[in-house]
Protein backbone atom coordinates (compact mmCIF):
# COMPACT_ATOMS: atom_id res chain seq x y z
CA UNK A 1 0.00 0.00 0.00
CA UNK A 2 2.94 2.21 0.55
CA UNK A 3 4.36 2.30 -2.63
CA UNK A 4 0.93 2.30 -4.22
CA UNK A 5 0.14 5.65 -1.70
CA UNK A 6 4.38 6.99 -3.53
CA UNK A 7 3.06 6.34 -7.33
CA UNK A 8 -0.48 8.28 -6.62
CA UNK A 9 1.97 10.83 -5.10
CA UNK A 10 4.51 10.98 -7.89
CA UNK A 11 1.34 10.91 -10.30
CA UNK A 12 0.00 13.91 -8.95
CA UNK A 13 3.34 15.53 -9.15
CA UNK A 14 3.74 14.84 -12.77
CA UNK A 15 0.08 16.00 -13.84
CA UNK A 16 0.69 19.10 -11.29
CA UNK A 17 3.76 19.84 -13.70
CA UNK A 18 2.22 19.43 -17.10
CA UNK A 19 -1.40 21.79 -15.88
CA UNK A 20 1.36 24.10 -14.72
CA UNK A 21 3.10 24.49 -17.98
CA UNK A 22 -0.30 24.64 -19.88
CA UNK A 23 -1.58 27.31 -17.05
CA UNK A 24 1.66 29.43 -17.96
CA UNK A 25 0.79 29.17 -21.64
CA UNK A 26 -3.36 30.07 -21.16
CA UNK A 27 -2.21 33.15 -19.12
CA UNK A 28 0.37 33.92 -21.13
CA UNK A 29 -1.56 36.46 -23.66
CA UNK A 30 -3.10 38.27 -20.43
CA UNK A 31 0.48 38.90 -18.99
CA UNK A 32 2.10 39.93 -22.08
CA UNK A 33 -1.26 42.56 -22.78
CA UNK A 34 -0.97 44.03 -19.10
CA UNK A 35 3.02 44.67 -20.18
CA UNK A 36 2.74 45.78 -23.01
CA UNK A 37 0.13 48.35 -22.09
CA UNK A 38 2.06 50.12 -19.82
CA UNK A 39 5.00 50.44 -21.73
CA UNK A 40 5.67 52.87 -24.72
CA UNK A 41 5.00 52.09 -28.34
CA UNK A 42 8.57 52.96 -28.93
CA UNK A 43 9.62 50.08 -26.91
CA UNK A 44 7.70 47.41 -28.10
CA UNK A 45 8.89 48.12 -31.86
CA UNK A 46 12.05 48.83 -30.78
CA UNK A 47 14.84 45.05 -30.63
CA UNK A 48 15.63 45.96 -27.32
CA UNK A 49 12.07 45.74 -25.26
CA UNK A 50 11.98 43.01 -22.69
CA UNK A 51 9.41 40.91 -20.69
CA UNK A 52 8.72 44.16 -18.31
CA UNK A 53 8.58 47.81 -19.40
CA UNK A 54 11.96 49.83 -19.00
CA UNK A 55 9.88 52.93 -17.69
CA UNK A 56 6.10 52.46 -16.87
CA UNK A 57 3.67 54.77 -18.62
CA UNK A 58 0.20 55.21 -17.83
CA UNK A 59 0.04 57.52 -21.04
CA UNK A 60 -1.31 54.71 -23.00
CA UNK A 61 -4.67 54.86 -20.54
CA UNK A 62 -4.86 58.45 -20.75
CA UNK A 63 -4.88 58.69 -24.17
CA UNK A 64 -7.88 55.65 -24.62
CA UNK A 65 -9.86 58.68 -23.26
CA UNK A 66 -8.19 61.83 -24.86
CA UNK A 67 -7.04 60.44 -28.35
CA UNK A 68 -10.25 58.01 -28.30
CA UNK A 69 -13.76 58.29 -27.60
CA UNK A 70 -13.72 55.83 -24.25
CA UNK A 71 -15.37 57.76 -21.71
CA UNK A 72 -18.52 57.72 -24.49
CA UNK A 73 -17.78 54.15 -25.15
CA UNK A 74 -17.86 53.10 -21.70
CA UNK A 75 -21.03 54.94 -20.46
CA UNK A 76 -22.43 53.49 -23.27
CA UNK A 77 -21.44 49.96 -22.15
CA UNK A 78 -23.08 50.32 -18.80
CA UNK A 79 -26.08 51.72 -20.42
CA UNK A 80 -26.21 48.21 -22.15
CA UNK A 81 -25.29 46.21 -19.21
CA UNK A 82 -27.52 47.95 -17.26
CA UNK A 83 -30.78 47.41 -19.55
CA UNK A 84 -29.69 43.31 -20.09
CA UNK A 85 -30.56 43.24 -15.99
CA UNK A 86 -34.10 44.60 -17.03
CA UNK A 87 -33.59 41.74 -19.50
CA UNK A 88 -32.65 39.35 -17.46
CA UNK A 89 -35.86 40.20 -14.99
CA UNK A 90 -38.04 39.69 -17.76
CA UNK A 91 -36.40 35.75 -18.10
CA UNK A 92 -37.18 35.38 -14.67
CA UNK A 93 -40.71 36.94 -14.71
CA UNK A 94 -41.03 33.89 -17.89
CA UNK A 95 -39.24 31.16 -16.01
CA UNK A 96 -41.53 32.05 -13.13
CA UNK A 97 -44.37 31.68 -15.47
CA UNK A 98 -43.92 28.13 -16.56
CA UNK A 99 -42.68 26.83 -13.34
CA UNK A 100 -45.50 27.43 -10.82
CA UNK A 101 -48.78 27.99 -13.44
CA UNK A 102 -50.81 25.55 -15.14
CA UNK A 103 -52.28 27.03 -18.48
CA UNK A 104 -53.41 26.34 -21.87
CA UNK A 105 -50.68 26.10 -24.12
CA UNK A 106 -48.20 25.99 -21.97
CA UNK A 107 -45.96 23.05 -23.10
CA UNK A 108 -46.25 24.75 -27.28
CA UNK A 109 -44.62 27.81 -26.11
CA UNK A 110 -41.65 26.56 -23.68
CA UNK A 111 -41.13 24.05 -26.66
CA UNK A 112 -41.13 27.34 -28.91
CA UNK A 113 -39.14 29.35 -26.54
CA UNK A 114 -36.67 25.99 -26.43
CA UNK A 115 -36.51 26.09 -29.87
CA UNK A 116 -35.51 29.54 -30.77
CA UNK A 117 -32.05 28.52 -29.16
CA UNK A 118 -31.93 26.59 -32.44
CA UNK A 119 -31.98 29.50 -34.34
CA UNK A 120 -28.43 30.80 -35.87
CA UNK A 121 -27.44 34.50 -35.15
CA UNK A 122 -26.76 34.82 -38.62
CA UNK A 123 -30.56 33.98 -39.89
CA UNK A 124 -31.83 36.73 -37.78
CA UNK A 125 -29.57 39.82 -38.43
CA UNK A 126 -30.43 40.94 -41.38
CA UNK A 127 -34.15 40.32 -40.76
CA UNK A 128 -33.62 41.74 -37.03
CA UNK A 129 -31.70 44.96 -38.77
CA UNK A 130 -34.60 45.75 -41.61
CA UNK A 131 -37.42 45.61 -38.62
CA UNK A 132 -35.37 47.70 -36.66
CA UNK A 133 -35.20 49.73 -39.41
CA UNK A 134 -38.71 49.70 -39.74
CA UNK A 135 -39.21 50.83 -36.58
CA UNK A 136 -36.74 53.24 -36.79
CA UNK A 137 -34.94 52.02 -34.27
CA UNK A 138 -31.14 51.79 -35.99
CA UNK A 139 -28.77 54.02 -34.73
CA UNK A 140 -30.36 54.06 -30.98
CA UNK A 141 -29.24 52.34 -27.83
CA UNK A 142 -32.98 50.89 -27.93
CA UNK A 143 -32.04 49.41 -30.91
CA UNK A 144 -28.78 47.60 -29.87
CA UNK A 145 -30.23 46.48 -26.68
CA UNK A 146 -33.92 45.06 -27.67
CA UNK A 147 -32.89 42.29 -29.79
CA UNK A 148 -30.91 39.98 -27.27
CA UNK A 149 -32.74 41.57 -24.35
CA UNK A 150 -34.28 38.11 -23.33
CA UNK A 151 -32.97 34.61 -24.28
CA UNK A 152 -34.70 30.75 -24.33
CA UNK A 153 -31.43 29.58 -22.15
CA UNK A 154 -32.10 32.11 -19.39
CA UNK A 155 -35.63 31.33 -19.30
CA UNK A 156 -35.22 27.57 -19.20
CA UNK A 157 -32.62 28.24 -16.20
CA UNK A 158 -35.26 29.99 -14.21
CA UNK A 159 -38.19 27.40 -14.94
CA UNK A 160 -35.88 24.74 -13.67
CA UNK A 161 -34.91 26.35 -10.28
CA UNK A 162 -38.10 28.15 -9.47
CA UNK A 163 -39.99 24.63 -10.04
CA UNK A 164 -38.06 23.46 -6.94
CA UNK A 165 -40.25 26.09 -4.68
CA UNK A 166 -42.89 24.41 -2.89
CA UNK A 167 -46.21 25.50 -3.87
CA UNK A 168 -47.59 25.43 -0.50
CA UNK A 169 -45.93 28.80 0.02
CA UNK A 170 -47.77 30.22 -2.85
CA UNK A 171 -50.58 29.17 -1.67
CA UNK A 172 -50.89 30.53 2.02
CA UNK A 173 -49.52 33.43 0.50
CA UNK A 174 -52.58 33.68 -1.50
CA UNK A 175 -54.42 33.09 1.02
CA UNK A 176 -53.55 35.85 3.01
CA UNK A 177 -54.11 38.14 -0.01
CA UNK A 178 -51.27 38.49 -1.83
CA UNK A 179 -51.26 39.63 -5.52
CA UNK A 180 -48.88 37.48 -8.15
CA UNK A 181 -47.10 40.21 -8.85
CA UNK A 182 -46.30 40.76 -4.71
CA UNK A 183 -45.91 36.44 -5.03
CA UNK A 184 -43.17 37.05 -7.55
CA UNK A 185 -41.33 40.02 -6.01
CA UNK A 186 -41.27 39.76 -2.03
CA UNK A 187 -41.59 35.81 -2.27
CA UNK A 188 -40.10 34.00 -5.16
CA UNK A 189 -37.29 36.38 -6.07
CA UNK A 190 -35.33 36.23 -2.88
CA UNK A 191 -35.92 32.78 -3.08
CA UNK A 192 -34.04 32.56 -6.14
CA UNK A 193 -30.61 33.84 -4.92
CA UNK A 194 -28.48 30.85 -6.54
CA UNK A 195 -29.92 31.24 -9.79
CA UNK A 196 -30.04 34.88 -10.01
CA UNK A 197 -26.23 34.75 -9.08
CA UNK A 198 -25.52 32.87 -11.49
CA UNK A 199 -27.68 34.59 -14.44
CA UNK A 200 -26.18 38.27 -12.72
CA UNK A 201 -22.95 37.77 -13.74
CA UNK A 202 -23.33 36.32 -16.95
CA UNK A 203 -25.57 38.65 -18.04
CA UNK A 204 -22.79 41.30 -16.64
CA UNK A 205 -20.07 39.54 -18.93
CA UNK A 206 -22.34 39.22 -21.77
CA UNK A 207 -23.57 43.25 -21.95
CA UNK A 208 -20.00 44.25 -21.55
CA UNK A 209 -18.85 41.85 -24.17
CA UNK A 210 -21.89 42.87 -26.78
CA UNK A 211 -20.44 43.14 -30.16
CA UNK A 212 -22.58 42.16 -33.03
CA UNK A 213 -25.69 44.47 -32.40
CA UNK A 214 -22.93 47.71 -30.67
CA UNK A 215 -21.44 47.16 -34.96
CA UNK A 216 -24.58 46.70 -36.81
CA UNK A 217 -27.31 49.39 -35.62
CA UNK A 218 -24.46 52.01 -34.27
CA UNK A 219 -23.36 54.03 -36.95
CA UNK A 220 -22.56 56.89 -34.53
CA UNK A 221 -19.65 56.77 -32.73
CA UNK A 222 -21.70 57.98 -30.00
CA UNK A 223 -23.49 54.96 -29.23
CA UNK A 224 -20.62 52.40 -29.69
CA UNK A 225 -20.00 50.00 -27.12
CA UNK A 226 -15.88 49.19 -25.89
CA UNK A 227 -15.69 46.49 -28.26
CA UNK A 228 -17.14 48.58 -31.37
CA UNK A 229 -14.44 51.08 -30.10
CA UNK A 230 -11.28 49.03 -29.73
CA UNK A 231 -12.07 47.40 -33.57
CA UNK A 232 -12.21 51.03 -34.32
CA UNK A 233 -9.21 51.98 -32.45
CA UNK A 234 -7.28 48.83 -34.20
CA UNK A 235 -7.92 50.62 -37.49
CA UNK A 236 -7.19 53.69 -36.58
CA UNK A 237 -3.85 53.24 -34.81
CA UNK A 238 -2.64 49.99 -36.10
CA UNK A 239 0.78 50.47 -35.68
CA UNK A 240 0.43 52.05 -31.97
CA UNK A 241 0.50 48.20 -30.11
CA UNK A 242 1.02 49.73 -26.21
CA UNK A 243 -2.36 51.85 -27.18
CA UNK A 244 -4.04 48.65 -28.54
CA UNK A 245 -3.02 46.81 -25.56
CA UNK A 246 -3.89 49.35 -23.19
CA UNK A 247 -7.72 49.52 -24.57
CA UNK A 248 -7.85 45.51 -24.44
CA UNK A 249 -6.18 46.00 -20.87
CA UNK A 250 -9.35 48.04 -20.00
CA UNK A 251 -11.71 45.84 -21.55
CA UNK A 252 -10.59 42.14 -20.50
CA UNK A 253 -9.24 43.44 -16.31
CA UNK A 254 -12.45 44.36 -14.70
CA UNK A 255 -14.07 40.98 -15.98
CA UNK A 256 -11.13 38.35 -14.77
CA UNK A 257 -12.09 40.62 -11.55
CA UNK A 258 -15.06 40.24 -11.57
CA UNK A 259 -14.89 36.28 -12.20
CA UNK A 260 -12.27 35.70 -9.71
CA UNK A 261 -14.38 37.77 -7.24
CA UNK A 262 -17.33 35.45 -7.96
CA UNK A 263 -16.09 32.57 -9.76
CA UNK A 264 -17.92 30.34 -7.13
CA UNK A 265 -21.74 31.44 -8.14
CA UNK A 266 -20.42 30.76 -11.63
CA UNK A 267 -18.84 27.07 -11.10
CA UNK A 268 -21.92 26.80 -9.11
CA UNK A 269 -23.99 27.31 -12.19
CA UNK A 270 -23.08 24.34 -14.62
CA UNK A 271 -24.62 22.22 -11.69
CA UNK A 272 -27.72 24.31 -11.83
CA UNK A 273 -28.01 23.73 -15.22
CA UNK A 274 -28.42 19.47 -14.68
CA UNK A 275 -25.36 19.07 -17.24
CA UNK A 276 -23.64 16.08 -15.54
CA UNK B 1 -53.10 25.78 -8.65
CA UNK B 2 -56.73 26.69 -8.98
CA UNK B 3 -56.54 30.21 -6.80
CA UNK B 4 -54.06 31.23 -9.23
CA UNK B 5 -55.69 34.08 -11.32
CA UNK B 6 -56.31 32.62 -14.75
CA UNK B 7 -54.52 35.72 -16.67
CA UNK B 8 -51.86 35.92 -14.35
CA UNK B 9 -49.48 33.35 -16.04
CA UNK B 10 -50.00 35.32 -19.56
CA UNK B 11 -48.76 38.41 -17.05
CA UNK B 12 -45.41 36.83 -16.91
CA UNK B 13 -44.62 35.05 -19.67
CA UNK B 14 -46.01 38.11 -22.04
CA UNK B 15 -42.77 40.19 -22.38
CA UNK B 16 -40.74 37.38 -23.19
CA UNK B 17 -42.36 35.53 -25.85
CA UNK B 18 -43.62 38.63 -27.46
CA UNK B 19 -39.86 39.78 -27.66
CA UNK B 20 -38.67 36.13 -28.80
CA UNK B 21 -41.51 36.21 -31.18
CA UNK B 22 -40.74 39.57 -32.56
CA UNK B 23 -36.61 39.05 -32.62
CA UNK B 24 -36.14 35.23 -33.41
CA UNK B 25 -39.53 33.35 -34.47
CA UNK B 26 -40.88 36.32 -36.85
CA UNK B 27 -37.19 37.30 -38.53
CA UNK B 28 -36.97 33.44 -39.60
CA UNK B 29 -40.18 33.80 -42.35
CA UNK B 30 -38.67 37.77 -43.36
CA UNK B 31 -35.54 35.87 -43.71
CA UNK B 32 -37.43 33.12 -45.97
CA UNK B 33 -39.36 35.96 -47.88
CA UNK B 34 -36.13 38.36 -48.85
CA UNK B 35 -34.37 35.21 -49.64
CA UNK B 36 -36.37 35.23 -52.21
CA UNK B 37 -35.72 38.84 -53.37
CA UNK B 38 -33.33 41.47 -54.94
CA UNK B 39 -33.88 43.13 -51.63
CA UNK B 40 -30.77 45.77 -51.13
CA UNK B 41 -30.14 49.21 -49.88
CA UNK B 42 -32.38 50.67 -52.76
CA UNK B 43 -35.09 48.79 -51.79
CA UNK B 44 -35.20 49.32 -48.69
CA UNK B 45 -35.93 52.75 -49.51
CA UNK B 46 -38.41 52.64 -52.01
CA UNK B 47 -39.81 48.99 -51.59
CA UNK B 48 -41.92 49.06 -55.04
CA UNK B 49 -38.34 48.31 -56.60
CA UNK B 50 -38.36 45.02 -54.73
CA UNK B 51 -38.70 42.29 -57.15
CA UNK B 52 -39.25 38.74 -56.84
CA UNK B 53 -36.69 36.75 -58.51
CA UNK B 54 -37.58 32.91 -57.12
CA UNK B 55 -34.51 30.82 -56.28
CA UNK B 56 -31.82 33.13 -58.56
CA UNK B 57 -30.02 33.86 -55.10
CA UNK B 58 -29.50 30.17 -53.85
CA UNK B 59 -28.71 29.54 -57.73
CA UNK B 60 -26.21 32.05 -57.57
CA UNK B 61 -24.83 31.85 -53.93
CA UNK B 62 -24.00 27.83 -54.85
CA UNK B 63 -22.19 29.22 -58.05
CA UNK B 64 -20.22 32.00 -56.16
CA UNK B 65 -16.49 31.10 -55.99
CA UNK B 66 -16.04 32.99 -52.56
CA UNK B 67 -18.93 31.13 -51.03
CA UNK B 68 -17.78 28.45 -52.21
CA UNK B 69 -14.56 28.88 -50.40
CA UNK B 70 -15.94 30.13 -47.38
CA UNK B 71 -17.68 26.82 -46.80
CA UNK B 72 -14.56 25.23 -47.73
CA UNK B 73 -12.84 27.02 -44.73
CA UNK B 74 -15.52 26.26 -42.53
CA UNK B 75 -15.44 22.99 -42.91
CA UNK B 76 -11.84 22.88 -42.62
CA UNK B 77 -12.57 24.74 -39.24
CA UNK B 78 -15.23 22.11 -38.28
CA UNK B 79 -12.96 19.38 -38.73
CA UNK B 80 -9.91 20.48 -37.52
CA UNK B 81 -11.30 22.62 -34.53
CA UNK B 82 -13.90 20.65 -33.30
CA UNK B 83 -11.86 17.04 -32.22
CA UNK B 84 -8.84 19.52 -30.91
CA UNK B 85 -11.60 20.97 -28.63
CA UNK B 86 -12.76 17.98 -27.36
CA UNK B 87 -9.83 16.33 -26.47
CA UNK B 88 -7.53 19.02 -24.91
CA UNK B 89 -10.72 20.43 -23.17
CA UNK B 90 -11.47 16.32 -21.81
CA UNK B 91 -8.15 16.10 -21.41
CA UNK B 92 -7.57 19.21 -19.01
CA UNK B 93 -10.56 18.11 -17.29
CA UNK B 94 -9.04 14.59 -16.58
CA UNK B 95 -5.59 15.99 -15.13
CA UNK B 96 -7.80 18.43 -13.12
CA UNK B 97 -9.45 15.91 -11.43
CA UNK B 98 -7.21 14.25 -10.49
CA UNK B 99 -6.38 16.30 -7.49
CA UNK B 100 -9.10 18.23 -5.12
CA UNK B 101 -6.60 20.55 -3.19
CA UNK B 102 -6.38 24.59 -3.60
CA UNK B 103 -4.23 23.97 -6.87
CA UNK B 104 -6.19 21.99 -8.61
CA UNK B 105 -9.32 24.67 -8.11
CA UNK B 106 -7.34 27.65 -9.23
CA UNK B 107 -5.67 25.67 -11.76
CA UNK B 108 -9.87 25.29 -13.35
CA UNK B 109 -9.95 29.08 -13.28
CA UNK B 110 -6.68 29.52 -15.07
CA UNK B 111 -8.14 27.69 -17.85
CA UNK B 112 -11.47 29.08 -18.05
CA UNK B 113 -10.25 32.65 -17.79
CA UNK B 114 -9.68 33.12 -21.41
CA UNK B 115 -13.66 32.25 -22.37
CA UNK B 116 -14.96 35.02 -19.93
CA UNK B 117 -12.70 37.57 -21.88
CA UNK B 118 -14.03 39.96 -24.84
CA UNK B 119 -13.46 38.43 -27.86
CA UNK B 120 -12.46 41.69 -29.72
CA UNK B 121 -9.99 42.66 -26.89
CA UNK B 122 -8.69 39.12 -27.27
CA UNK B 123 -8.64 39.48 -31.45
CA UNK B 124 -6.83 42.84 -30.79
CA UNK B 125 -4.33 40.67 -28.08
CA UNK B 126 -3.62 37.57 -30.30
CA UNK B 127 -2.91 40.33 -33.78
CA UNK B 128 -0.17 41.64 -31.67
CA UNK B 129 1.40 37.88 -30.88
CA UNK B 130 0.84 36.99 -34.29
CA UNK B 131 3.40 39.98 -35.55
CA UNK B 132 5.67 38.94 -38.04
CA UNK B 133 7.85 41.45 -36.99
CA UNK B 134 10.60 40.00 -35.16
CA UNK B 135 10.76 42.74 -32.69
CA UNK B 136 6.94 42.96 -32.20
CA UNK B 137 5.60 39.76 -32.30
CA UNK B 138 5.92 37.82 -29.34
CA UNK B 139 5.44 34.14 -30.72
CA UNK B 140 8.37 34.76 -33.37
CA UNK B 141 10.73 36.53 -30.32
CA UNK B 142 10.17 32.57 -28.95
CA UNK B 143 10.24 30.62 -32.03
CA UNK B 144 13.47 33.01 -31.90
CA UNK B 145 15.03 32.00 -29.21
CA UNK B 146 15.01 28.34 -30.29
CA UNK B 147 16.66 29.18 -33.58
CA UNK B 148 12.97 28.39 -35.52
CA UNK B 149 12.82 30.93 -38.93
CA UNK B 150 9.72 33.17 -38.33
CA UNK B 151 6.12 32.45 -39.24
CA UNK B 152 4.12 34.60 -41.22
CA UNK B 153 0.70 33.82 -38.97
CA UNK B 154 -1.81 35.64 -40.32
CA UNK B 155 -0.15 36.63 -43.56
CA UNK B 156 0.52 33.26 -44.94
CA UNK B 157 -2.84 31.83 -46.52
CA UNK B 158 -2.07 28.19 -45.54
CA UNK B 159 -0.97 29.25 -41.79
CA UNK B 160 -3.67 31.85 -41.22
CA UNK B 161 -6.60 29.49 -41.10
CA UNK B 162 -4.51 27.37 -38.29
CA UNK B 163 -3.31 30.67 -36.81
CA UNK B 164 -7.15 31.56 -35.84
CA UNK B 165 -7.98 27.95 -34.54
CA UNK B 166 -5.15 27.87 -32.26
CA UNK B 167 -6.74 31.12 -30.52
CA UNK B 168 -10.29 30.11 -30.73
CA UNK B 169 -8.83 26.50 -28.86
CA UNK B 170 -7.27 28.79 -26.31
CA UNK B 171 -10.74 30.83 -26.05
CA UNK B 172 -12.97 27.58 -26.17
CA UNK B 173 -11.33 24.68 -24.29
CA UNK B 174 -12.10 26.29 -20.65
CA UNK B 175 -16.15 25.97 -20.27
CA UNK B 176 -16.00 22.66 -22.34
CA UNK B 177 -13.43 21.52 -19.47
CA UNK B 178 -15.91 22.57 -17.00
CA UNK B 179 -18.72 20.37 -18.43
CA UNK B 180 -16.55 17.61 -18.33
CA UNK B 181 -15.23 17.79 -15.28
CA UNK B 182 -18.96 18.35 -13.62
CA UNK B 183 -19.85 14.91 -15.39
CA UNK B 184 -16.80 13.47 -14.23
CA UNK B 185 -17.44 13.95 -11.03
CA UNK B 186 -20.49 12.77 -11.53
CA UNK B 187 -18.93 8.64 -11.95
CA UNK B 188 -18.96 6.92 -8.77
CA UNK B 189 -15.52 6.04 -7.37
CA UNK B 190 -16.16 2.84 -6.75
CA UNK B 191 -15.72 1.69 -10.47
CA UNK B 192 -11.73 3.03 -10.48
CA UNK B 193 -11.78 1.25 -7.05
CA UNK B 194 -12.79 -1.89 -8.66
CA UNK B 195 -10.92 -1.61 -11.39
CA UNK B 196 -7.69 -0.59 -9.36
CA UNK B 197 -8.13 -4.08 -7.29
CA UNK B 198 -8.62 -5.90 -10.87
CA UNK B 199 -5.37 -4.60 -11.54
CA UNK B 200 -6.55 -2.62 -14.72
CA UNK B 201 -3.96 0.45 -15.91
CA UNK B 202 -4.59 3.32 -15.68
CA UNK B 203 -4.97 3.85 -19.91
CA UNK B 204 -7.95 1.16 -19.61
CA UNK B 205 -9.06 2.59 -16.71
CA UNK B 206 -9.91 5.69 -18.94
CA UNK B 207 -10.76 3.64 -22.28
CA UNK B 208 -13.25 1.52 -20.47
CA UNK B 209 -14.74 3.44 -17.55
CA UNK B 210 -14.34 7.13 -18.38
CA UNK B 211 -14.95 7.67 -21.53
CA UNK B 212 -17.87 5.10 -22.02
CA UNK B 213 -19.24 7.12 -18.85
CA UNK B 214 -18.68 10.61 -20.27
CA UNK B 215 -20.91 9.72 -23.46
CA UNK B 216 -23.47 12.30 -23.23
CA UNK B 217 -21.06 15.13 -22.34
CA UNK B 218 -18.65 14.27 -25.40
CA UNK B 219 -22.21 14.20 -27.58
CA UNK B 220 -23.03 17.40 -26.49
CA UNK B 221 -19.64 19.13 -26.55
CA UNK B 222 -19.74 17.85 -29.94
CA UNK B 223 -22.48 19.01 -30.89
CA UNK B 224 -22.14 22.60 -29.61
CA UNK B 225 -19.12 22.87 -30.60
CA UNK B 226 -20.06 21.85 -34.45
CA UNK B 227 -22.40 24.40 -34.22
CA UNK B 228 -20.20 27.50 -32.88
CA UNK B 229 -17.51 26.52 -35.55
CA UNK B 230 -19.83 26.56 -38.12
CA UNK B 231 -21.02 30.66 -36.93
CA UNK B 232 -17.30 31.00 -36.73
CA UNK B 233 -17.60 35.15 -36.83
CA UNK B 234 -15.41 37.81 -34.65
CA UNK B 235 -12.14 36.32 -34.98
CA UNK B 236 -11.83 36.44 -38.70
CA UNK B 237 -13.59 39.84 -38.42
CA UNK B 238 -11.25 41.20 -36.39
CA UNK B 239 -7.66 39.44 -37.08
CA UNK B 240 -7.56 39.07 -40.91
CA UNK B 241 -10.78 40.25 -42.57
CA UNK B 242 -11.41 37.00 -44.28
CA UNK B 243 -7.84 37.63 -45.60
CA UNK B 244 -5.27 36.84 -46.78
CA UNK B 245 -6.69 35.92 -50.41
CA UNK B 246 -10.19 34.76 -48.35
CA UNK B 247 -8.27 31.95 -46.62
CA UNK B 248 -10.13 32.86 -43.75
CA UNK B 249 -13.45 34.11 -44.62
CA UNK B 250 -15.79 31.75 -42.90
CA UNK B 251 -19.81 31.45 -44.19
CA UNK B 252 -20.98 34.09 -41.47
CA UNK B 253 -18.20 36.01 -42.31
CA UNK B 254 -19.23 35.90 -45.91
CA UNK B 255 -22.66 36.72 -44.96
CA UNK B 256 -22.18 39.40 -42.54
CA UNK B 257 -20.59 41.41 -45.43
CA UNK B 258 -23.35 40.89 -47.99
CA UNK B 259 -25.71 41.63 -45.80
CA UNK B 260 -24.15 44.67 -44.15
CA UNK B 261 -21.05 45.84 -46.02
CA UNK B 262 -22.38 45.30 -49.86
CA UNK B 263 -26.01 45.61 -48.55
CA UNK B 264 -27.33 42.86 -50.79
CA UNK B 265 -29.86 41.61 -48.05
CA UNK B 266 -32.23 38.97 -50.26
CA UNK B 267 -28.34 37.34 -51.27
CA UNK B 268 -27.26 37.04 -47.66
CA UNK B 269 -30.51 35.64 -46.98
CA UNK B 270 -30.41 32.60 -49.07
CA UNK B 271 -26.76 31.89 -47.43
CA UNK B 272 -28.30 32.20 -44.12
CA UNK B 273 -30.98 29.99 -44.45
CA UNK B 274 -28.54 27.55 -46.51
CA UNK B 275 -26.54 27.41 -43.35
CA UNK B 276 -29.47 27.22 -40.87
CA UNK B 277 -30.38 23.91 -43.04
CA UNK B 278 -27.09 22.56 -42.91
CA UNK B 279 -26.76 23.51 -38.74
CA UNK B 280 -30.32 21.54 -38.35
CA UNK B 281 -29.05 18.49 -40.57
CA UNK B 282 -26.01 17.85 -38.46
CA UNK B 283 -27.88 18.33 -35.38
CA UNK B 284 -30.38 15.36 -35.99
CA UNK B 285 -28.03 13.80 -37.52
CA UNK B 286 -25.49 13.12 -34.57
CA UNK B 287 -29.12 12.97 -32.40
CA UNK B 288 -29.68 9.95 -34.02
CA UNK B 289 -26.34 8.28 -33.91
CA UNK B 290 -26.49 9.50 -30.26
CA UNK B 291 -30.16 7.60 -29.61
CA UNK B 292 -28.75 4.80 -32.02
CA UNK B 293 -25.73 3.92 -29.77
CA UNK B 294 -28.17 3.98 -26.17
CA UNK B 295 -30.52 1.33 -28.17
CA UNK B 296 -27.43 -0.97 -28.98
CA UNK B 297 -26.26 -0.77 -24.96
CA UNK B 298 -29.88 -1.70 -23.95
Amino acid sequence: MNSYKKAQKRNKVIVGVILIIGGIIAVTPFIWMMLSSFKTNAEIVSMESGLLPKEWTFQNFIDLFEKMNFGVYLKNTLIITAFSFGGMFLNAMAGYGFAKYRFKGRNSLFIMILATMMIPGQVTMIPVYLILNNLGLTNTLAGIVLPGLVGAYGIFLFRQFMSTISDELLEAARLDGASEFYIFTRIIIPLSKPILAVQGILTFIAGWNSFMWPLIIANDEKYYTLSVGLQLLQGQYGNNYALQMAGATFMVVPIIIIFLTFQKYILQGFNVSGLK
Amino acid sequence: MKSANKKAPYFFISPAIILLLVFSILPIFIALFISFTDLSLAGLADWSRVNFIGIDNYKNILADPIFIKAAGNTIYYVVIGVPLVVIISLGLAILINVGDGRFFSFMRLVFYSPSITNIVAVSVVWTFLYNPNIAIGLFNQILDLVGIAPVSWLLDPAVAKLSLIILALWRGTGINMLIFLAALQGIPPEYYEAAELDGASKWNQLRYITVPMLKFSIFFVSVTTIIGWLQFFEEPFVMTEGGPLNSTTSISLFLYRNGFQLNEFGYAAAGSLILFVVIIIITLFQLRGQLKNNENEM
